[in-house]
């Protein structure tokens, strides 16, 4: 029998970067707010031994449990979709802070030109630019409208920036901190790419660049470049993390509160109301009913769609009939890149997450597609987040893998190598989809999240052509041998790529085409918020953090203002 | 040598060239394994290794549990990662012990991933799909090489010369050997992967004895700070920090 507790104003199910904005915000305009967050409580002190690859990097010690909760996946759906037994593709968060917590801090805005994709492209291209199974949408928010946003964003984490990129939308206020460092790798870049024409900028960065407090009276530190930052949390408290910004706010204000080892597993509903979620207590395993007056989803995006899919809320996305929404638009990214040999020796292993620079010459529509057969793009950077000994064992083509010729090529090339990749943009395709998994389940009895996903054609032209500028780059940077990536095939869960998932639980103006409208509100449930990259209804060329956060700020408006008024915020 | 085995082949370096980490996973063919010059006197490898035993906390095996099992270990993880003229190689460096003693743990008995069936064996972009754990899997590999030594030559792995011991390690890399529940070449992954990892720990784990993984290839392991270095020009030379010397 399930205990039910106390009713609180705001749920939120799971405590990273979302969770912790939508509590802060929350909290600090008197709403009473209790965080579920199945992982365990943790903060900068936990992260004083953390300078260990193999710990941390290899072994995944901060990162989910999968013996517990994993996602089974197919390439298409024809082929019988199987667990992710081992964490490969994409690094999922656990324990206060999430994925905010062993992130790199690369901190960009979308485009203007992502928000109203469908329209933009339509209007310069016209309608046949991609054929009708791609299902490019308008998010139903336009840039200028979530800049306010993404500048609350940016002042809470205190992101280290520079405004000289022409490419991107405009900002209201410069960064907050100066960019970090320009080292003697970034310059090689720098000059390259001046050379050949293109505008590269310091990279927007949560790792800050000095001391900065905050307009919460949070203090972060300033970057020490030690190499441990992507897998890592920060010793120092000198990357914007959950822990050291919103949820310190929020429990300041005496109306928040985390409760740890709580895994959801069902939202309540009644009519077209939900009532609080259903827990498990995974130290006891016993069950709670949390009620709540709003129940706020911030459970990363793959949890979010699960959630809805094992609640019964919302539409299923069918790709059979194109009807429904849930689950719809799952977009990944694609990582094209070239790798450069040089002669020099260089210090590779200094470096901090998202120390680097970027050029967005060929990223969103900032070049013109018309003779191109994809559209969007990628950015195209150089990051030097500092390279470590077991993941980096770079030898040129046609060495051999293992033996003594390996083992010379390999600590030779080790602080002679540097790779310039792309962030591709991927866009829906209606084969593309989450959905639940029929056979396969989590520790608790609740079905597993099953991922349909291939690259499309789309993203195989959009990877050869960033394919060729990235090695245009790497060469005139200097690289003695050049090894581009090869051609994009299918889809592979195994190596790491990025933890930029996207889609599945869509925003947009109508019920037809979104499960959320622009306050991250349920078009099906008043008081039910879905907050997280899953509300993207495509997925651009950057890391998505910056907009998630931008509208976890806009769902808590939109959240505070239902608190009040009731109803739909559209 | 042809370019047809499925391990870490051309195609795979070029997929993963590009990715968002700029870490590469390997090189390409394993063309130009014959005539390097390596000591091929497994006893003294053998005996070199359990030297290691009286330099600092001494090294025990966790996990296998004879003597033979750990000389095959051994003798294939030097070939992946041999001595030579830059330093020491996988026996040297502890590897095996590294291997053993994380066989013994949670890397071991795969306690942190997705052990639930039912299983099927799926497509290669599905990543892992067996039922074994990781601890089976190096039990069954090592008896398979010590198998296939019996066949092809009349003789254990660990007595082999070099490069009879690279001929069947090279059949297990390109699939051509018969293992039970999971294939040849994923079991030579995990073992290529193992020794890499055993090389270039942090000491603690037992491998990368004396740091010398780390010195050879230039990496400073754990250091506080850059941030008065980081700009300059030159290349710094550092010596290694274990985290054991972390102190706040
Ligand atoms: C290695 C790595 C590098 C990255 N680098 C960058 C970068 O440079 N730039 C960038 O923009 N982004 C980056 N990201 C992505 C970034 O971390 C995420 O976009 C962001 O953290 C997502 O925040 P979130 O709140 O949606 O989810 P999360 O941070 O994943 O938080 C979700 C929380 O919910 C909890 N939870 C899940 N399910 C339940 C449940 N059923 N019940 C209770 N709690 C639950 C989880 O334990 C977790 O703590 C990176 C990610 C990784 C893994
Ligand atoms: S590189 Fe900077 S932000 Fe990253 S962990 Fe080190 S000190 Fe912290």
């Amino acid at each position: 029998m399930a205990k039910t507790l106390d009713k609180v104003d705001v749920v939120t199910v799971g405590v990273g970067w979302t969770g912790g904005i939508i509590a802060a915000e929350c909290a600090k305009a008197g709403l009473k707010v209790r965080g579920l967050e199945r992982g365990k409580d943790r903060s900068t002190a936990d992260y004083s031994m953390i300078h260990d690859e193999f710990r941390y990097a290899i072994r995944y010690d901060l990162m989910q449990d999968l013996s517990k909760e994993t996602v089974t996946f197919r390439n298409h759906r024809k082929m019988r979709a199987l667990p992710m037994r081992q964490m490969g593709s994409f690094l999922l968060g656990e324990n206060l802070g999430g994925s905010g917590t062993h992130w790199n801090g690369m901190t960009y805005r979308f485009l203007p030109y992502d928000f109203e994709i469908k329209s933009m492209t339509e209007q310069k291209y016209g309608k046949n630019k991609l054929s009708q199974d791609y299902l490019l949408t308008d998010w139903g928010i336009t840039y200028d409208e979530l800049e306010p946003y993404f500048d609350a964003f940016e002042k809470t984490a205190g992101i280290s920036g520079e405004d000289t990129n022409p490419f991107w939308g405009k900002r209201s206020a410069d960064f907050p901190t100066p960019p970090m460092k320009k080292t003697p790798i970034l310059k090689k870049f720098e000059t390259a790419t001046k050379n050949l024409g293109y505008h590269p900028y310091m990279l927007p960065s949560a790792n800050l660049s000095e001391a900065y407090e905050n307009p919460d009276g949070q203090s972060i530190a300033a970057c020490q470049y030690c190499g441990f930052c992507e897998r890592f949390g920060c010793e120092y408290g000198a990357k914007s993390s959950p822990e050291v910004t919103v949820v310190p706010t929020a429990s300041k204000t005496g109306n928040f509160e985390a409760v740890f080892h709580a895994n959801v597993v069902e939202i309540l509903k009644s009519g077209n109301k939900v009532t609080g979620v259903r827990y498990i207590d995974t130290q006891t395993g016993e069950e709670f009913i949390q009620p709540a007056d709003v129940v706020v989803l911030t459970s990363y995006m793959l949890n979010n769609a699960k959630l809805l899919m094992v609640s019964k809320i919302g539409e299923q996305y069918d790709p059979d009939t194109g009807r429904g929404t849930l689950g719809k638009n799952y977009c990944y990214q694609i990582g094209p890149g070239a790798t450069g040999f040089f002669d020099e020796q260089m210090n590779v292993f200094m470096g901090a997450g998202a120390l680097g620079m970027s050029i967005d010459d060929f990223n969103g529509d900032s070049f013109d597609h018309s003779d191109v057969d994809f559209i969007h793009g990628a950015s195209i950077s150089l990051l030097q987040a500092g390279t470590r000994p077991i993941l980096s064992n770079p030898v040129p083509p046609d060495t051999p893998a293992w033996g003594s010729e390996f083992k010379k090529a390999s600590i030779h090339n080790y602080t002679r190598t540097l790779s310039v990749f792309g962030q591709g943009a991927s866009m829906p395709h209606k084969e593309n989809y989450l959905t639940l998994d029929p056979d396969y389940r989590d520790a608790y009895g609740v079905p597993l999240l099953q991922m349909t996903y291939n690259f499309t054609d789309q993203d195989r032209n959009l990877a050869k052509f960033i394919t060729e500028r990235a090695a245009d780059i790497i060469k005139e940077m200097g690289a003695k041998t050049v090894a581009p990536g090869g051609p994009l095939t299918d889809y592979d869960i195994v190596p790491y790529q990025s933890t930029h998932n996207t889609g599945g639980t869509t925003m947009g103006a109508s019920p037809d085409d979104s499960v959320v409208n622009n306050y991250l509100q349920h078009w099906d449930a008043d008081n039910l918020f879905v907050v997280g990259a899953g509300n993207f209804q495509h997925n651009s060329g950057y890391n998505p953090t910056a907009t998630v956060g931008a509208l976890s700020y806009r769902a808590a408006e939109g959240i505070i203002k239902y608190s009040k008024n009731g109803g739909s915020l559209v | 040598m042809t370019n047809k085995q499925q391990g870490l082949s051309r195609r795979d370096f070029l997929k993963t060239t590009g990715i968002a980490t700029g870490a590469l996973v390997g090189g390409g063919l394993i063309g130009g394994l014959v005539g390097y010059n390596v000591k091929t006197d497994n006893k003294t490898g053998t005996e070199e290794h359990l030297a290691a035993e009286g330099q600092g906390s001494p090294k025990g095996l966790m996990f296998l549990t004879n003597k033979n099992e750990f000389n095959i270990l051994s003798q294939a993880t030097e070939r992946i990662f041999p001595e030579d003229d830059l330093g020491p190689g996988a026996i040297g460096l502890g590897v095996a012990y590294f291997i053993d003693n994380q066989l013994a743990g949670n890397y071991g008995s795969n306690a942190k991933e997705y052990m639930q069936g039912p299983f099927f064996p799926g497509a290669g972009t599905q990543g892992y799909q067996s039922a074994l754990t990781r601890g089976e899997i190096f039990r069954q590999g090592i008896a398979k090489l010590n198998e296939e030594a019996q066949t092809r030559y009349g003789k254990g792995f660990a007595e082999l010369d070099g490069e009879q011991m690279d001929t069947i390690l090279t059949a297990f890399q390109k699939n051509e050997v018969e293992m039970k529940g999971v294939t040849s070449e994923f079991f030579f992954k995990l073992l290529r992967q193992a020794t890499l990892e055993g090389a270039y720990a942090d000491p603690i784990y037992n491998g990368n004895v004396n740091m010398d993984g780390w010195r050879m290839k230039g990496f400073p392991g754990h250091q506080m700070a850059y941030i008065n270095v980081i700009e300059d020009e030159k290349f710094q030379v550092i010596e290694p920090k274990s985290i054991s010397s972390m102190q706040h």
